[in-house]
Order: C-alpha cells, then sequence, then structure tokens
C-alpha cells in the first residue's frame, strides 16, 4: 500500500505516469556502465608511488604500519609487537594466507581460530585491497574471516601486501567485483586508521568502540 | 520529539544568554570550518566533485522511483526485506512489529536522523524494548533524557563537566575530568549492551541500487558492532538516499568526509548487503530496509526538491552565524541549521516551523560550502513567501512590508524619506558617527553601536554621476 502510494506520489512530483522507455534504458545504462565520476589526481600515480602514498596516508589516520620483505617474517614481526604492548592472545581468520604461517618460536603468544568475542585482546586478519588515496584497508566478510574480527578486538593487525595496493576507491570495486563474480559480501568494511570519537567538546580521542590500535603488516611481493 | 519550533524567538534569547551553552559553541566555531578548509585545500578537483555531486543527485531524483525499484529488487535477490513507510507511524509499526516477530527486549542502535525524526526511541520504550544509543554522543545523550543538537555532532552542546555528571549517576563510578577516561567508561559499559542485544538498528548513508547495499559512515566503530552481532539488522533510512552504483557512491564519501568532519576518509565506511550468508560465522541472519518517506515525495517536482540532494553533511550548521550563536537546540524540532530550516517546514508544516526560515541573514555561507551545491537562501526565501501567502507573517512586519510597498511605489515620496531619515540618523549619531541607542532596534544597539549612513542616499549620487557623465560628453 504505502509502496504505490510513495512511487505514485514520486511520479506524480515528476509529471509523468510509469517511466518512459527511454528513462528506463538511461537507468539501465548507467547501472551496467558503472562508469567513474571524476578521479582526483592525486592518487593515478605509478604503482611504486601508490605504496608511497598508502604508507603516507595510512600513518596519518594513525594506523600503525610496519613493512615486511615477506609473508615468514609475519609471525615473529606479530608477535613481537603484540609482547611490547603486553598481550599474550591473538584470535585469527582462517584464510589461506593466515593458515600458511609458520609461528614456531612464539609459544608465548596464545593462539586461537574463532569469531571475535568481547573482551578479545588482538586479532589478525588479512585484507582484500588497500586504497592508496586515503591509506584505507578494505576487507570483506567470508567464511575464513568474520567481521567480528575486524571490530571487537582492541588491537586489530592486518596483513596487506603491495600488490594489493590500489590508488583510488574505485579500482577497488572493480576488482572485489571481479574476485565475487558481481555477488557483494554480507559486509564490505573499508577502514582508516583505528577507531575514533570527538563528541565530548570536539576533542579527538583514539578508541571509541572499535580497535584502539589497527596495526597495517605491509609485505613486500 | 516535542515541536519546540514555535518558540524559536524565546529559546534563542535563552540560548544567547546560557554561558555554558556559548562555551560549548565555541568549540563547534573553533574546530569544523578550519577543518574543513584544510581538507578542501588539499583536493584541487574538490568544487568539481561538488559539480558532479549536483548534476548526479539531481539526475536521480529524476528517475527516483525507479532507483529505489531496483535498490528494492536487489535486497530481496540478496535475502533481505524492504519496507516502505508512508509516515513516521507507519514506520514506528513496521520496526516494531520486526523487533516482536524476533521476541527482542533489547536493541542497540547506531547513530540515526531519521530514527530522530521518527521519534523510535520514545515508541520502543513505550511498547516495551529498550533502545540503547550506541555512538558516544547519542549515549550521553540518552542518560540525560537529551535530544542532539547537530547532526553530526549530537552532543556539541554539552561540556565536560554535564558528561562527567551523567556518567557519575548512570555508571556508579567517581567523576573524571579526562574525556580519556570517560570513553573508556563507556566503551565498556557498551560492550556488554552489543554482545546482548536482539536486535541491532542502524541509518544509512547511502543505498546502493547496483548491489542491494547499505552504507554507514562512522568514526567510532559502534555502527558496526550494532549491525554485526545481533541477529537482525533493521536500517531506518529515507528514500532519497538511493545512489546508482559503487563508483557513484564513491563520488559521495569523497565529498561527506571533507565537508562533515573535514577528514580525508570516516575511519569506517561499511557496506551491508544482505543478511549472513549461509557459510559466513557471524553478522546478522535477518536484513530489514525499512524505507521512510515522510513527506519527501512531496518534495519531488517541488520548488523545494533541491533540497532532497542533502547529504547530510553539516557544513551548512557548521559555517552558520545564526546556528553558530544559538545552537541547534533553539530551532525546536530534529534539524537545525539551514538545511533544518528547509526541512523542518515541510515535515512538521510551516505553520509550526514558520520563523525557521526566517532565521538567517542570507550570508549565503551555507551555499556555498554545501558540497551538493543546495541554494538553501532560495529554498528559505520560497518558505518565507508560502509563510506570507499563508498569513503567517507576523502582523508587525505585514504592517512594516505594506508601508514600505507604499512608498516604494511612490518614488518622489520614497527619496525624500530616504534623504530626511539619511539626516536625521547623522544627527543621532553625532561627530563619531556611531549610534549607540536607536528606538525600535535595541536587538542592535544593546550589544553593538549602528553605523551612521555616510555621504548622500543613492539616489543624489546617481544623479550627480550622471551630471558628471553628461558634462564629460559635452
Amino acid at each position: 500500500m504505502s509502496r504505490a502510494e510513495i512511487l505514485g506520489n514520486i511520479r506524480r512530483g515528476l509529471k509523468r505516469g510509469s517511466a518512459t522507455e527511454a528513462q528506463r534504458q538511461a537507468v539501465q545504462n548507467r547501472l551496467q556502465a558503472r562508469a567513474a565520476n571524476l578521479i582526483p589526481a592525486r592518487a593515478q600515480l605509478p604503482a611504486a608511488e601508490q605504496v608511497a602514498l598508502f604508507k603516507t596516508m595510512a600513518r596519518e589516520a594513525a594506523a600503525d604500519l610496519i613493512e615486511l620483505d615477506s609473508l615468514d617474517e609475519v609471525p615473529s614481526v606479530a608477535a613481537d609487537w603484540l609482547r611490547h604492548n603486553r598481550v599474550e592472545e591473538l584470535v585469527c581468520a582462517s584464510d589461506a594466507t593466515l593458515t600458511s604461517l609458520n609461528w614456531a618460536g612464539t609459544t608465548d603468544i596464545r593462539r586461537e581460530t574463532r569469531v571475535a568475542r568481547a573482551g578479545d585482546l588482538a586479532s589478525l586478519t588479512s585484507c582484500f585491497a588497500g586504497i592508496a588515496e586515503t591509506g584505507t584497508l578494505m576487507l570483506h566478510s567470508q567464511a575464513e574471516s568474520p567481521t567480528t574480527l575486524n571490530f571487537l578486538p582492541d588491537n586489530h593487525l592486518v596483513i596487506l601486501r603491495t600488490s594489493q595496493i590500489v590508488g583510488v576507491y574505485e579500482e577497488a570495486w572493480q576488482r572485489l567485483r571481479e574476485a565475487t563474480g558481481g555477488d557483494m559480501p554480507r559486509t564490505v568494511n573499508m577502514i582508516t586508521g583505528p577507531s575514533r570519537s570527538a563528541d565530548i567538546e570536539q576533542k579527538l580521542q583514539m578508541g571509541a568502540h572499535g580497535p584502539r590500535n589497527l596495526v597495517i603488516l605491509l609485505v613486500r611481493d | 520529539m516535542q515541536i519546540n519550533s514555535p518558540q524559536f524567538k524565546q529559546r534563542a534569547h535563552e540560548a544567547l544568554d546560557d554561558a555554558n551553552l556559548q562555551r560549548a559553541l565555541g568549540n563547534l566555531k573553533a574546530g569544523f570550518p578550519h577543518k574543513r578548509a584544510q581538507a578542501v585545500a588539499r583536493m584541487p578537483e574538490f568544487d568539481a566533485l561538488r559539480d558532479q555531486g549536483r548534476d548526479l543527485k539531481n539526475h536521480i531524483l529524476e528517475h527516483l522511483d525507479l532507483y529505489l525499484e531496483q535498490f528494492e529488487g536487489k535486497v530481496i535477490e540478496n535475502g533481505g526485506h524492504v519496507h516502505w513507510c508512508r509516515t513516521s507511524d507507519d514506520a514506528c509499526r513496521t520496526i516494531l512489529d520486526i523487533c516482536r516477530q524476533v521476541d527482542a527486549r533489547t536493541v542497540t542502535k547506531g547513530k540515526s536522523m531519521v530514527s530522530e525524526e521518527i521519534d523510535l526511541n520514545d515508541y520502543l520504550q513505550k511498547h516495551g524494548i529498550r533502545p540503547v544509543e550506541t555512538d558516544l554522543g547519542e549515549y550521553i545523550l540518552q542518560l540525560r533524557g537529551d535530544h542532539p543538537s547537530h547532526i553530526i555532532a549530537p552532543a556539541i552542546h554539552l561540556n565536560l563537566e554535564d558528561v562527567s555528571e551523567a556518567f557519575h549517576q548512570h555508571h556508579q563510578r567517581p567523576k573524571s575530568d579526562d574525556p580519556a577516561v570517560l570513553m573508556r567508561e563507556a566503551r565498556e559499559m557498551l560492550r556488554k549492551q552489543f554482545v546482548a542485544a536482539d536486535v541491532g538498528i542502524t541509518g544509512a548513508n547511502f543505498l546502493v541500487a547496483e548491489t542491494g547495499s547499505t552504507i554507514i559512515v562512522t568514526n567510532e566503530g559502534n555502527g558496526d558492532l550494532t549491525q554485526t552481532l545481533p541477529k537482525t539488522h533493521i536500517v531506518v533510512t529515507s528514500i532519497e538516499k538511493v545512489v546508482p552504483t559503487l563508483e557513484d557512491m564513491s563520488l559521495f564519501l569523497r565529498l561527506l568526509a571533507r565537508s562533515a568532519t573535514g577528514q580525508e576518509f570516516t575511519v569506517y565506511n561499511t557496506l551491508s548487503t544482505g543478511p549472513r550468508r549461509p557459510d559466513d560465522q557471524d553478522g546478522p541472519e535477518n536484513f530489514h530496509v525499512v524505507l521512510v518517506d515522510n513527506g519527501r515525495s512531496d518534495m519531488v517536482g517541488s520548488q523545494f526538491q533541491d533540497m532532497l540532494r542533502c547529504i547530510r553533511c553539516s557544513a551548512c550548521m557548521n559555517h552558520c552565524p545564526v546556528y553558530g550563536a544559538i545552537g541547534g537546540h533553539s530551532y525546536g524540532w530534529v534539524y537545525p541549521g539551514p538545511m533544518g530550516s528547509v526541512l523542518t517546514p515541510q515535515m512538521i508544516g510551516i505553520e509550526q516551523a514558520a520563523l525557521l526560515p526566517n532565521a538567517s541573514t542570507f550570508c549565503g555561507k551555507c551555499e556555498e560550502v554545501c558540497p551538493v551545491r543546495i541554494p538553501l537562501p532560495k529554498l528559505m526565501r520560497h518558505w518565507r513567501e508560502k509563510e506570507f501567502e499563508k498569513h503567517l507573517t507576523p502582523r508587525t512586519v505585514r504592517y512594516g512590508l505594506g508601508g514600505w510597498s507604499f512608498f516604494a511605489r511612490r518614488p518622489a515620496l520614497y527619496r525624500l524619506l530616504s534623504r530626511v531619515s539619511n539626516q536625521a540618523l547623522r544627527m543621532l549619531a553625532g561627530r563619531k558617527g556611531r549610534i549607540n541607542r536607536l528606538p525600535m532596534a535595541g536587538g542592535w544597539t544593546d550589544w553593538r553601536d549602528m553605523p551612521a549612513p555616510t555621504g548622500k542616499t543613492f539616489m543624489q549620487q546617481w544623479k550627480d554621476k550622471q551630471r558628471t557623465n553628461g558634462e564629460d560628453n559635452a
């Protein structure tokens, strides 16, 4: 009932009944073309410079960014970061990147693979892309990477490979469509730095409800 | 929310005399405009993006029925539900029904101005369901029984002491004057709520027709916990928020963060598409989108259609000298500042909101900073015309306008009068050229001197100029 009234009212306002074939076509064309609008020049760069821009922007957004020469270094670097921050446990996602890691030499860190629970201190996930324009990570839900890992723990460690870095949001959407065959996952997160709020007197405080620290482990590949 | 817009004048007076409010408003004026200016300066294409934003919104509005149908189809295809609601009542009832279907006792809420607009919290509470606000600002307000005074910084009218006092009363902990301590306290308190809630309600900044996704834009991460942990996720939103594609959404995201907080990008931009997939380990099992109309479809094709472009960034109020002087509560309903002065008359009726479109000096700053170039002063003027047509304008103003039009239609008399009053004002001002007291203009002269006119009247100058021109030509 309401549906017909609302749509009818919109059409009355537009001074037409149902849309014409030409109008339908215009809408379908736009939906199918998925054309980019104006893309800022800032991130239209060669790959190496995109990586440099990503690092600058992510750090500006208060992310902690550590550079690694290979994926093999992830366990020891992650463990060092946790020890330094007096955290002894880590909840991990279970995608191929994470299951391939060799955690020898980090027995002091308790590791579990599961969804996050209230009270978890740290999580480790991989991600889908890094976007240089604003130092933004893109992650999405899937069986091996539950979304709660990105929000509940106090500290979120994320593995990003340099080859996953793109210039702008539009490139990330294109990659996502290709990777998922056009089926959007339930949740897509674009994350730029750790959680914050300025709701008390407009003074910025870090760590509102999401992670207090966002640690990007940037692996050269 | 109770409508207090008819008491605008009295509320504005009280606000000007409220020292604590004035101190709090200082934080707004010191922050937002400067941060926005810095972010804009770093993006050379910003004005071109604004042009595209305006044009794209216009395209969407011309095809609004089609994009909404497409969006609905995609949500359903992904296993979600769409509910169309003509009024606030419809929307509240729909949400209550969904909550009852899943036997909900507690719902957590992300920040949503549409939920304020439909007065959802009150409605749920009356029907035995406890809503818990999770945005830090909204949480503070809920503890105080207060309402937002700003669309993105809801507690901007409060100072640290107010927050400290509210937390002390409700958390039974010692007071603190450290914002970091207070935030940790809220984090701890709300963590339990996130996990315990049966339903999570969020708003949406945009709806993507291509994919049937809704997106929320937050810095805290509360919206994400709200929509990920409970079994049911309800998105309460409005019909003008639909955009065609992810690319189109990206255009608006570039405009939104910079215009709102002056950030390069908001911390969390999160898209939700349907309920969790069969092999997902977390996420909601039910996904509902409640599409609220509430007078918006009446604006399509009207002289107020441009207002439907609004992306709720708050730049207009952040730069408004009137908002900056009196704060959001003076406006007496949900949406304050210039955007509110255009929207509120549409939603609660010009009869109740007639004072709002008059609460502007028409300095034009709001239009100057609007990311989708809404001609806000022009739209406020349209409301003033409607107010006049409906004979809502106060008698003194009508008499004043009548008097002015009498003289305006008699140019000789008009010139004589302006020459005489020009003289009189100069005499009143004396040698210092400033008037510190003027009958019927105490609202001005109580606070500052009125400068006296200098030189001749416009018409005298015009005549002199034409005479000299004539001599030059001769």
